[in-house]
Protein backbone atom coordinates (compact mmCIF):
# COMPACT_ATOMS: atom_id res chain seq x y z
CA UNK A 1 0.00 0.00 0.00
CA UNK A 2 1.47 3.41 -0.87
CA UNK A 3 -0.26 6.59 -0.56
CA UNK A 4 0.98 10.20 -1.49
CA UNK A 5 -1.19 13.29 -0.45
CA UNK A 6 -1.76 16.34 -3.28
CA UNK A 7 -2.96 18.35 -0.76
CA UNK A 8 -6.19 19.02 1.44
CA UNK A 9 -8.87 19.33 -1.51
CA UNK A 10 -10.98 16.51 -2.10
CA UNK A 11 -10.35 14.46 -5.13
CA UNK A 12 -13.49 14.22 -7.49
CA UNK A 13 -12.04 11.57 -9.72
CA UNK A 14 -8.71 9.87 -11.17
CA UNK A 15 -7.05 8.11 -13.69
CA UNK A 16 -3.95 6.61 -14.72
CA UNK A 17 -2.30 7.00 -18.29
CA UNK A 18 -1.28 3.01 -19.66
CA UNK A 19 2.45 2.75 -17.63
CA UNK A 20 0.45 4.41 -14.59
CA UNK A 21 3.54 7.14 -14.20
CA UNK A 22 0.93 9.45 -14.66
CA UNK A 23 -2.25 10.59 -12.53
CA UNK A 24 -5.00 13.09 -14.03
CA UNK A 25 -7.10 13.88 -10.72
CA UNK A 26 -9.14 16.88 -10.33
CA UNK A 27 -9.22 18.94 -6.79
CA UNK A 28 -13.16 19.38 -6.87
CA UNK A 29 -12.54 22.21 -9.42
CA UNK A 30 -12.94 23.01 -12.87
CA UNK A 31 -8.92 22.13 -13.23
CA UNK A 32 -7.40 18.62 -13.96
CA UNK A 33 -4.15 18.55 -13.09
CA UNK A 34 -1.91 15.49 -14.09
CA UNK A 35 1.16 14.56 -12.12
CA UNK A 36 3.87 12.15 -13.15
CA UNK A 37 5.84 9.96 -10.92
CA UNK A 38 9.82 10.82 -10.34
CA UNK A 39 11.01 8.80 -7.69
CA UNK A 40 9.18 8.57 -4.70
CA UNK A 41 7.19 11.69 -5.20
CA UNK A 42 4.52 12.70 -7.87
CA UNK A 43 5.37 16.39 -10.02
CA UNK A 44 2.75 18.34 -11.15
CA UNK A 45 3.71 18.33 -15.32
CA UNK A 46 0.20 19.46 -16.89
CA UNK A 47 -2.97 21.52 -15.62
CA UNK A 48 -6.04 21.34 -18.45
CA UNK A 49 -7.91 24.05 -18.05
CA UNK A 50 -11.17 24.42 -20.13
CA UNK A 51 -13.98 23.39 -18.19
CA UNK A 52 -16.04 26.44 -16.48
CA UNK A 53 -17.35 23.88 -14.34
CA UNK A 54 -17.18 21.12 -11.46
CA UNK A 55 -15.20 17.98 -13.10
CA UNK A 56 -17.12 15.20 -12.46
CA UNK A 57 -15.49 12.39 -14.87
CA UNK A 58 -11.85 11.75 -16.15
CA UNK A 59 -11.03 8.72 -18.03
CA UNK A 60 -7.67 8.44 -19.83
CA UNK A 61 -7.76 5.57 -22.85
CA UNK A 62 -4.60 3.89 -22.75
CA UNK A 63 -3.64 2.88 -25.83
CA UNK A 64 -5.00 5.70 -27.36
CA UNK A 65 -3.66 8.21 -24.80
CA UNK A 66 -6.77 10.09 -24.99
CA UNK A 67 -8.36 11.90 -21.85
CA UNK A 68 -11.89 12.87 -21.73
CA UNK A 69 -13.09 15.13 -19.38
CA UNK A 70 -16.39 16.28 -17.97
CA UNK A 71 -17.99 18.69 -15.91
CA UNK A 72 -20.98 20.30 -14.63
CA UNK A 73 -21.08 22.87 -17.37
CA UNK A 74 -22.44 20.08 -19.61
CA UNK A 75 -19.60 19.70 -21.90
CA UNK A 76 -17.50 17.48 -22.25
CA UNK A 77 -14.21 17.65 -24.38
CA UNK A 78 -11.12 14.92 -25.72
CA UNK A 79 -8.16 15.58 -24.72
CA UNK A 80 -4.83 14.88 -27.64
CA UNK A 81 -1.10 14.61 -26.48
CA UNK A 82 0.32 17.09 -29.55
CA UNK A 83 3.83 18.59 -28.55
CA UNK A 84 4.33 17.68 -24.87
CA UNK A 85 1.16 19.67 -24.57
CA UNK A 86 -3.00 18.78 -24.10
CA UNK A 87 -5.19 20.16 -26.74
CA UNK A 88 -8.81 19.80 -25.94
CA UNK A 89 -11.71 19.33 -28.44
CA UNK A 90 -15.09 19.72 -27.94
CA UNK A 91 -17.66 17.05 -28.09
CA UNK A 92 -21.31 17.71 -28.88
CA UNK A 93 -23.16 16.11 -26.02
CA UNK A 94 -26.23 18.13 -26.63
CA UNK A 95 -27.32 17.63 -22.46
CA UNK A 96 -29.03 20.53 -20.79
CA UNK A 97 -27.89 19.31 -17.55
CA UNK A 98 -24.77 19.19 -15.79
CA UNK A 99 -22.28 15.66 -16.77
CA UNK A 100 -21.76 13.06 -14.06
CA UNK A 101 -19.87 10.51 -15.24
CA UNK A 102 -17.48 9.29 -18.36
CA UNK A 103 -15.70 6.27 -19.56
CA UNK A 104 -14.01 5.00 -22.70
CA UNK A 105 -15.09 1.81 -23.96
CA UNK A 106 -12.94 -1.18 -23.77
CA UNK A 107 -11.92 -0.49 -27.86
CA UNK A 108 -11.34 3.60 -27.52
CA UNK A 109 -13.61 4.12 -30.27
CA UNK A 110 -16.51 5.55 -28.45
CA UNK A 111 -17.15 6.84 -24.67
CA UNK A 112 -20.58 7.28 -22.75
CA UNK A 113 -21.42 10.00 -21.00
CA UNK A 114 -24.02 10.09 -18.07
CA UNK A 115 -25.87 13.12 -16.95
CA UNK A 116 -28.83 14.78 -15.04
CA UNK A 117 -30.42 15.28 -17.52
CA UNK A 118 -31.64 11.82 -17.59
CA UNK A 119 -29.88 9.92 -20.52
CA UNK A 120 -26.58 8.75 -21.66
CA UNK A 121 -24.77 9.92 -24.38
CA UNK A 122 -22.77 7.72 -26.71
CA UNK A 123 -20.12 9.85 -28.43
CA UNK A 124 -17.82 8.80 -30.89
CA UNK A 125 -15.53 10.25 -33.56
CA UNK A 126 -17.05 10.78 -37.31
CA UNK A 127 -13.86 11.15 -39.87
CA UNK A 128 -15.46 12.60 -42.52
CA UNK A 129 -16.18 15.88 -40.65
CA UNK A 130 -13.84 15.48 -38.24
CA UNK A 131 -15.70 16.27 -35.13
CA UNK A 132 -17.17 14.06 -32.09
CA UNK A 133 -20.96 13.37 -32.31
CA UNK A 134 -23.24 11.42 -29.82
CA UNK A 135 -26.49 9.86 -29.72
CA UNK A 136 -28.86 10.00 -26.74
CA UNK A 137 -30.35 6.59 -24.61
CA UNK A 138 -33.19 8.01 -22.96
CA UNK A 139 -35.25 4.90 -22.82
CA UNK A 140 -36.86 4.48 -19.41
CA UNK A 141 -34.31 6.47 -17.32
CA UNK A 142 -36.16 8.73 -15.00
CA UNK A 143 -33.79 10.31 -13.51
CA UNK A 144 -29.41 11.26 -12.81
CA UNK A 145 -27.37 8.98 -14.39
CA UNK A 146 -24.81 8.28 -11.90
CA UNK A 147 -22.50 5.88 -13.13
CA UNK A 148 -21.49 3.52 -16.24
CA UNK A 149 -19.48 0.37 -17.00
CA UNK A 150 -18.85 -0.73 -20.27
CA UNK A 151 -19.20 -4.70 -21.13
CA UNK A 152 -16.19 -6.63 -22.53
CA UNK A 153 -17.63 -6.97 -25.78
CA UNK A 154 -17.26 -3.16 -26.77
CA UNK A 155 -21.57 -3.13 -27.85
CA UNK A 156 -22.94 -3.75 -23.76
CA UNK A 157 -23.50 -0.60 -21.56
CA UNK A 158 -24.70 -0.59 -17.81
CA UNK A 159 -25.87 2.50 -16.18
CA UNK A 160 -26.93 3.32 -12.68
CA UNK A 161 -29.19 5.51 -12.00
CA UNK A 162 -30.48 7.49 -9.23
CA UNK A 163 -34.39 6.50 -9.91
CA UNK A 164 -33.02 3.31 -8.20
CA UNK A 165 -32.53 1.37 -10.84
CA UNK A 166 -29.78 -0.39 -12.49
CA UNK A 167 -30.31 -1.39 -16.41
CA UNK A 168 -27.94 -2.76 -19.29
CA UNK A 169 -28.45 -1.15 -22.53
CA UNK A 170 -26.89 -1.67 -25.99
CA UNK A 171 -24.71 1.30 -26.95
CA UNK A 172 -24.16 -0.26 -30.53
CA UNK A 173 -23.29 2.11 -33.51
CA UNK A 174 -23.26 0.75 -36.93
CA UNK A 175 -21.69 3.32 -38.08
CA UNK A 176 -18.23 2.43 -36.39
CA UNK A 177 -18.55 -1.18 -35.97
CA UNK A 178 -19.75 -4.51 -36.99
CA UNK A 179 -22.75 -6.41 -35.66
CA UNK A 180 -22.31 -7.45 -32.83
CA UNK A 181 -22.96 -11.69 -31.87
CA UNK A 182 -25.27 -12.75 -28.60
CA UNK A 183 -24.60 -12.50 -25.44
CA UNK A 184 -25.78 -14.14 -21.78
CA UNK A 185 -27.91 -10.84 -21.83
CA UNK A 186 -29.53 -11.17 -25.14
CA UNK A 187 -29.31 -11.10 -28.70
CA UNK A 188 -31.20 -8.63 -30.28
CA UNK A 189 -28.93 -5.60 -29.93
CA UNK A 190 -30.32 -2.27 -31.51
CA UNK A 191 -29.14 1.03 -30.12
CA UNK A 192 -30.57 2.03 -27.01
CA UNK A 193 -32.29 -1.51 -26.59
CA UNK A 194 -32.69 -2.16 -22.54
CA UNK A 195 -31.09 -5.54 -21.68
CA UNK A 196 -32.17 -5.15 -18.50
CA UNK A 197 -33.69 -3.41 -16.03
CA UNK A 198 -33.42 -4.13 -11.94
CA UNK A 199 -36.40 -4.13 -9.85
CA UNK A 200 -36.18 -1.04 -6.97
CA UNK A 201 -32.88 -1.18 -5.38
CA UNK A 202 -34.00 0.51 -2.50
CA UNK A 203 -31.39 3.00 -2.96
CA UNK A 204 -29.61 5.55 -5.38
CA UNK A 205 -27.40 3.33 -7.65
CA UNK A 206 -23.63 5.26 -6.90
CA UNK A 207 -21.47 2.60 -8.90
CA UNK A 208 -21.67 -0.76 -11.41
CA UNK A 209 -19.21 -2.88 -12.89
CA UNK A 210 -19.63 -5.98 -15.12
CA UNK A 211 -17.19 -8.94 -14.21
CA UNK A 212 -14.45 -9.92 -16.27
CA UNK A 213 -16.34 -12.20 -18.81
CA UNK A 214 -19.59 -9.77 -18.73
CA UNK A 215 -21.75 -12.24 -17.37
CA UNK A 216 -22.36 -10.60 -14.24
CA UNK A 217 -22.89 -7.11 -13.37
CA UNK A 218 -22.24 -5.87 -9.88
CA UNK A 219 -23.56 -2.49 -8.10
CA UNK A 220 -23.78 -0.79 -4.60
CA UNK A 221 -26.61 1.10 -3.91
CA UNK A 222 -27.26 3.80 -1.26
CA UNK A 223 -28.99 1.61 0.89
CA UNK A 224 -25.59 0.40 2.32
CA UNK A 225 -26.35 -3.01 -0.09
CA UNK A 226 -24.33 -4.48 -2.45
CA UNK A 227 -26.29 -6.69 -5.89
CA UNK A 228 -25.15 -9.05 -8.24
CA UNK A 229 -27.37 -10.06 -11.66
CA UNK A 230 -26.20 -13.18 -12.80
CA UNK A 231 -27.46 -12.99 -16.58
CA UNK A 232 -26.31 -17.01 -16.76
CA UNK A 233 -28.98 -18.26 -14.16
CA UNK A 234 -32.15 -15.85 -15.82
CA UNK A 235 -30.55 -12.50 -14.75
CA UNK A 236 -31.47 -13.32 -11.27
CA UNK A 237 -30.41 -10.22 -8.33
CA UNK A 238 -28.81 -11.30 -5.23
CA UNK A 239 -28.43 -8.53 -2.78
CA UNK A 240 -26.58 -8.03 0.43
CA UNK A 241 -27.29 -5.24 2.59
CA UNK A 242 -24.51 -4.55 4.99
CA UNK A 243 -24.43 -3.04 8.54
CA UNK A 244 -22.01 -0.44 7.55
CA UNK A 245 -22.54 3.14 5.69
CA UNK A 246 -22.75 2.81 2.11
CA UNK A 247 -20.35 1.88 -0.57
CA UNK A 248 -20.03 4.47 -3.23
CA UNK A 249 -17.38 2.50 -5.61
CA UNK A 250 -17.00 -1.13 -6.49
CA UNK A 251 -14.88 -2.84 -8.78
CA UNK A 252 -14.39 -6.45 -9.74
CA UNK A 253 -10.98 -7.54 -9.31
CA UNK A 254 -11.36 -11.58 -10.49
CA UNK A 255 -14.37 -13.52 -11.89
CA UNK A 256 -15.42 -14.21 -8.32
CA UNK A 257 -13.92 -11.22 -6.18
CA UNK A 258 -15.47 -7.76 -5.91
CA UNK A 259 -13.69 -4.36 -4.18
CA UNK A 260 -16.26 -2.18 -2.79
CA UNK A 261 -15.49 1.00 -1.09
CA UNK A 262 -17.43 4.11 0.56
CA UNK A 263 -18.42 6.47 3.39
CA UNK A 264 -16.30 3.78 6.06
CA UNK A 265 -13.12 4.75 4.67
CA UNK A 266 -11.88 1.85 3.52
CA UNK A 267 -12.09 -0.84 0.56
CA UNK A 268 -14.18 -4.19 1.52
CA UNK A 269 -13.57 -7.71 -0.32
CA UNK A 270 -17.04 -9.64 -1.61
CA UNK A 271 -17.29 -12.89 -3.69
CA UNK A 272 -20.27 -13.97 -5.32
CA UNK A 273 -20.21 -17.52 -6.54
CA UNK A 274 -23.71 -18.08 -7.66
CA UNK A 275 -26.95 -16.97 -6.47
CA UNK A 276 -28.05 -16.16 -3.46
CA UNK A 277 -24.48 -16.86 -2.53
CA UNK A 278 -23.28 -12.95 -2.16
CA UNK A 279 -20.91 -13.06 1.05
CA UNK A 280 -18.70 -10.53 2.94
CA UNK A 281 -15.28 -11.78 2.79
CA UNK A 282 -13.27 -8.75 4.38
CA UNK A 283 -11.88 -5.36 5.05
CA UNK A 284 -8.82 -4.85 3.22
CA UNK A 285 -6.98 -1.82 4.96
CA UNK A 286 -5.08 -2.98 8.00
CA UNK A 287 -5.57 -0.30 10.76
CA UNK A 288 -2.54 1.60 11.97
CA UNK A 289 -1.21 -0.40 15.17
CA UNK A 290 -0.78 2.92 17.06
CA UNK A 291 0.99 2.72 20.21
CA UNK A 292 -0.54 4.15 23.01
CA UNK A 293 1.60 5.46 25.79
CA UNK A 294 1.22 4.59 29.19
CA UNK A 295 -1.30 7.19 30.43
CA UNK A 296 -1.29 7.68 34.24
CA UNK A 297 -4.87 7.95 35.79
CA UNK A 298 -4.85 11.17 36.79
CA UNK A 299 -4.43 12.02 32.89
CA UNK A 300 -6.92 9.22 31.90
CA UNK A 301 -9.71 11.23 34.27
CA UNK A 302 -8.33 14.30 33.28
CA UNK A 303 -9.16 13.48 29.38
CA UNK A 304 -12.56 12.22 29.88
CA UNK A 305 -13.45 15.25 32.35
CA UNK A 306 -11.98 17.96 29.80
CA UNK A 307 -12.90 15.70 26.00
CA UNK A 308 -15.41 12.96 27.30
CA UNK A 309 -13.03 10.37 25.78
CA UNK A 310 -9.65 8.72 26.37
CA UNK A 311 -8.86 8.49 23.46
CA UNK A 312 -5.73 10.68 22.43
CA UNK A 313 -5.75 9.98 18.52
CA UNK A 314 -7.79 12.43 16.02
CA UNK A 315 -7.38 9.74 13.32
CA UNK A 316 -9.20 6.94 11.68
CA UNK A 317 -7.76 3.62 11.99
CA UNK A 318 -7.10 3.43 8.08
CA UNK A 319 -5.42 4.70 5.33
CA UNK A 320 -8.20 7.32 4.13
CA UNK A 321 -8.93 10.01 6.48
CA UNK A 322 -12.08 10.75 4.84
CA UNK A 323 -15.06 9.10 2.15
CA UNK A 324 -13.53 7.65 -0.57
CA UNK A 325 -15.23 8.33 -4.13
CA UNK A 326 -14.01 6.17 -6.64
CA UNK A 327 -11.29 3.24 -7.16
CA UNK A 328 -9.16 2.19 -10.49
CA UNK A 329 -7.43 -0.46 -11.40
CA UNK A 330 -4.06 0.45 -11.33
CA UNK A 331 -2.32 -3.34 -12.83
CA UNK A 332 -3.34 -6.78 -13.82
CA UNK A 333 -6.62 -6.86 -15.91
CA UNK A 334 -10.25 -7.03 -14.55
CA UNK A 335 -9.78 -10.89 -14.16
CA UNK A 336 -7.16 -10.27 -12.11
CA UNK A 337 -6.19 -7.51 -10.34
CA UNK A 338 -2.99 -7.01 -8.62
CA UNK A 339 -3.46 -3.67 -7.81
CA UNK A 340 -5.79 -0.89 -7.22
CA UNK A 341 -6.38 2.95 -6.65
CA UNK A 342 -8.81 4.66 -4.48
CA UNK A 343 -9.30 8.27 -4.09
CA UNK A 344 -11.43 9.90 -1.81
CA UNK A 345 -12.53 13.18 0.25
CA UNK A 346 -9.29 13.80 1.87
CA UNK A 347 -6.91 14.43 -1.47
CA UNK A 348 -4.87 11.28 -1.05
CA UNK A 349 -4.93 8.40 -3.72
CA UNK A 350 -4.09 5.36 -1.91
CA UNK A 351 -2.78 2.18 -3.82
CA UNK A 352 -3.72 -1.22 -2.75
CA UNK A 353 -2.00 -4.17 -3.21
CA UNK A 354 -4.72 -6.94 -4.21
CA UNK A 355 -3.63 -9.76 -1.62
CA UNK A 356 -3.62 -13.45 -3.27
CA UNK A 357 -6.57 -15.28 -1.71
CA UNK B 1 -43.56 48.45 8.75
CA UNK B 2 -44.95 48.31 5.41
CA UNK B 3 -47.67 46.10 4.57
CA UNK B 4 -47.46 43.74 1.57
CA UNK B 5 -50.67 44.59 -0.46
CA UNK B 6 -50.05 42.13 -3.25
CA UNK B 7 -51.36 39.01 -3.98
CA UNK B 8 -49.88 35.69 -2.20
CA UNK B 9 -52.12 33.62 -3.92
CA UNK B 10 -49.53 32.11 -6.07
CA UNK B 11 -48.00 30.56 -2.82
CA UNK B 12 -51.14 28.25 -2.17
CA UNK B 13 -49.82 26.64 -5.75
CA UNK B 14 -48.34 23.54 -5.45
CA UNK B 15 -45.90 24.24 -8.80
CA UNK B 16 -44.38 20.54 -8.49
CA UNK B 17 -47.89 19.01 -9.63
CA UNK B 18 -47.54 20.13 -12.95
CA UNK B 19 -44.05 19.13 -13.32
CA UNK B 20 -44.10 16.61 -15.85
CA UNK B 21 -40.97 15.36 -15.60
CA UNK B 22 -42.20 15.00 -11.75
CA UNK B 23 -40.87 10.87 -10.31
CA UNK B 24 -43.44 8.79 -9.46
CA UNK B 25 -42.53 5.61 -7.44
CA UNK B 26 -43.13 2.31 -9.40
CA UNK B 27 -46.47 1.38 -8.76
CA UNK B 28 -46.39 -2.04 -7.01
CA UNK B 29 -49.42 -4.10 -8.11
CA UNK B 30 -49.15 -6.65 -5.53
CA UNK B 31 -51.85 -6.66 -2.34
CA UNK B 32 -50.65 -4.99 0.28
CA UNK B 33 -50.11 -6.19 3.86
CA UNK B 34 -52.66 -5.09 6.22
CA UNK B 35 -50.89 -4.95 9.61
CA UNK B 36 -50.78 -7.67 12.69
CA UNK B 37 -54.24 -8.26 14.08
CA UNK B 38 -54.76 -5.93 16.98
CA UNK B 39 -57.22 -8.47 18.55
CA UNK B 40 -54.59 -11.23 18.71
CA UNK B 41 -51.50 -8.99 20.18
CA UNK B 42 -53.42 -8.01 22.98
CA UNK B 43 -54.35 -11.65 24.03
CA UNK B 44 -50.94 -11.94 23.83
CA UNK B 45 -49.19 -9.22 25.83
CA UNK B 46 -52.25 -10.18 28.26
CA UNK B 47 -50.87 -13.67 28.82
CA UNK B 48 -47.65 -12.53 29.41
CA UNK B 49 -46.00 -14.00 25.77
CA UNK B 50 -44.13 -10.82 24.65
CA UNK B 51 -41.98 -13.18 22.59
CA UNK B 52 -45.10 -14.29 20.72
CA UNK B 53 -46.73 -11.11 20.89
CA UNK B 54 -43.54 -9.30 19.13
CA UNK B 55 -42.95 -11.38 15.73
CA UNK B 56 -46.66 -11.39 15.13
CA UNK B 57 -46.43 -7.73 15.06
CA UNK B 58 -43.72 -7.31 12.87
CA UNK B 59 -45.33 -9.37 10.49
CA UNK B 60 -47.52 -7.78 7.39
CA UNK B 61 -46.27 -4.89 7.94
CA UNK B 62 -48.21 -1.93 5.73
CA UNK B 63 -45.27 -0.70 3.34
CA UNK B 64 -46.59 -0.85 -0.05
CA UNK B 65 -49.77 1.01 0.88
CA UNK B 66 -50.12 5.14 0.90
CA UNK B 67 -53.33 4.99 3.63
CA UNK B 68 -52.00 6.66 6.80
CA UNK B 69 -54.66 5.35 8.13
CA UNK B 70 -53.61 1.78 8.33
CA UNK B 71 -50.04 2.72 8.64
CA UNK B 72 -50.88 4.65 11.88
CA UNK B 73 -52.83 1.75 13.37
CA UNK B 74 -49.69 -1.10 12.74
CA UNK B 75 -47.58 1.71 14.37
CA UNK B 76 -49.67 2.11 17.63
CA UNK B 77 -49.71 -2.04 17.68
CA UNK B 78 -46.07 -2.57 17.61
CA UNK B 79 -45.47 0.40 19.88
CA UNK B 80 -47.72 -1.12 22.07
CA UNK B 81 -45.77 -4.31 21.86
CA UNK B 82 -42.74 -2.78 22.33
CA UNK B 83 -43.70 -0.65 25.46
CA UNK B 84 -44.61 -3.26 27.37
CA UNK B 85 -41.56 -5.33 27.03
CA UNK B 86 -39.17 -5.78 30.48
CA UNK B 87 -35.67 -4.26 29.77
CA UNK B 88 -34.26 -7.38 30.05
CA UNK B 89 -36.07 -9.49 27.49
CA UNK B 90 -35.09 -6.57 25.02
CA UNK B 91 -31.83 -8.22 23.67
CA UNK B 92 -32.98 -11.95 23.43
CA UNK B 93 -35.88 -10.49 21.09
CA UNK B 94 -33.62 -8.47 18.62
CA UNK B 95 -31.62 -11.31 18.54
CA UNK B 96 -34.27 -13.70 17.29
CA UNK B 97 -34.95 -11.49 14.31
CA UNK B 98 -33.10 -12.30 11.17
CA UNK B 99 -32.03 -9.24 8.46
CA UNK B 100 -35.00 -8.11 7.47
CA UNK B 101 -36.75 -8.11 10.61
CA UNK B 102 -33.98 -6.09 12.22
CA UNK B 103 -34.65 -3.58 9.19
CA UNK B 104 -37.97 -3.15 9.93
CA UNK B 105 -37.82 -2.70 14.00
CA UNK B 106 -35.64 0.08 13.02
CA UNK B 107 -37.96 1.12 10.97
CA UNK B 108 -40.82 1.84 13.82
CA UNK B 109 -38.29 2.66 16.59
CA UNK B 110 -37.72 5.67 14.51
CA UNK B 111 -41.16 5.88 13.39
CA UNK B 112 -41.66 5.49 17.09
CA UNK B 113 -39.49 8.43 18.20
CA UNK B 114 -41.52 10.77 15.42
CA UNK B 115 -44.22 10.93 18.52
CA UNK B 116 -43.01 10.86 21.75
CA UNK B 117 -45.11 9.99 25.15
CA UNK B 118 -44.78 9.89 28.49
CA UNK B 119 -41.78 7.24 28.65
CA UNK B 120 -42.05 5.50 25.36
CA UNK B 121 -38.67 7.40 24.61
CA UNK B 122 -36.79 5.68 27.39
CA UNK B 123 -38.16 1.99 26.18
CA UNK B 124 -37.17 2.80 22.70
CA UNK B 125 -33.91 4.45 22.89
CA UNK B 126 -32.98 0.80 24.81
CA UNK B 127 -34.34 -0.64 21.75
CA UNK B 128 -32.58 1.44 19.19
CA UNK B 129 -28.88 0.60 21.32
CA UNK B 130 -29.47 -3.25 21.08
CA UNK B 131 -31.35 -3.23 17.40
CA UNK B 132 -28.35 -0.81 16.29
CA UNK B 133 -26.02 -3.84 17.96
CA UNK B 134 -27.39 -6.16 15.35
CA UNK B 135 -27.60 -4.11 12.58
CA UNK B 136 -25.05 -1.48 12.82
CA UNK B 137 -25.23 1.76 10.71
CA UNK B 138 -26.34 0.05 7.14
CA UNK B 139 -30.35 -0.69 8.95
CA UNK B 140 -30.57 3.30 10.30
CA UNK B 141 -28.90 4.09 6.79
CA UNK B 142 -32.15 1.57 5.42
CA UNK B 143 -34.28 3.79 7.32
CA UNK B 144 -33.01 6.83 5.89
CA UNK B 145 -33.56 5.21 1.99
CA UNK B 146 -36.53 3.36 2.10
CA UNK B 147 -39.31 4.46 -0.46
CA UNK B 148 -41.46 2.25 1.38
CA UNK B 149 -42.05 3.27 5.05
CA UNK B 150 -43.64 1.70 7.46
Amino acid sequence: MSLYSFGLEPLSCHAWNKDRTQIAVSPNSSVVIIYEKKGNEWAKIHELTEHSGRITGIDWAPDSNRIVTCASDRNAYVWTLKDKVWKPTLVLVRINRAATFVKWSPLENKFALGSGARLISVCYFEKENDWWLSKHIKKSIRSTVMCLDWHPNNILLAAGSSDFHCRIFSAYIKEIEDKPGPTAWGAKMPFGEMLLETKDCGGWVHSVSFSPSGDHLAWVAHNSSISVADATQGKEMTQLTTDRLPLVSVLYVSPTEMVAAGHDCCPFQFSYKGPGSLKFVKKLDIPKQTSRGSMSAMQHFRNLDKKATDDESNELGCLHQNSITQLCIVSGTKAHVDKYSSVGLDGTPVTFNMAPS
Amino acid sequence: MAKNTLSSRFRKLDIDEFDENKFVDDHDEAVDNQGPDGAEIDNLIRQGDMMTAFHIALRNPPVITKNPAIKERALAIVLRVLTSFKSSDIEPAVKSLDRSGVDLLMKYIYRGFEKPSDNSSAILLQWHEKAFAVGGLGSIVRVLTARKTV
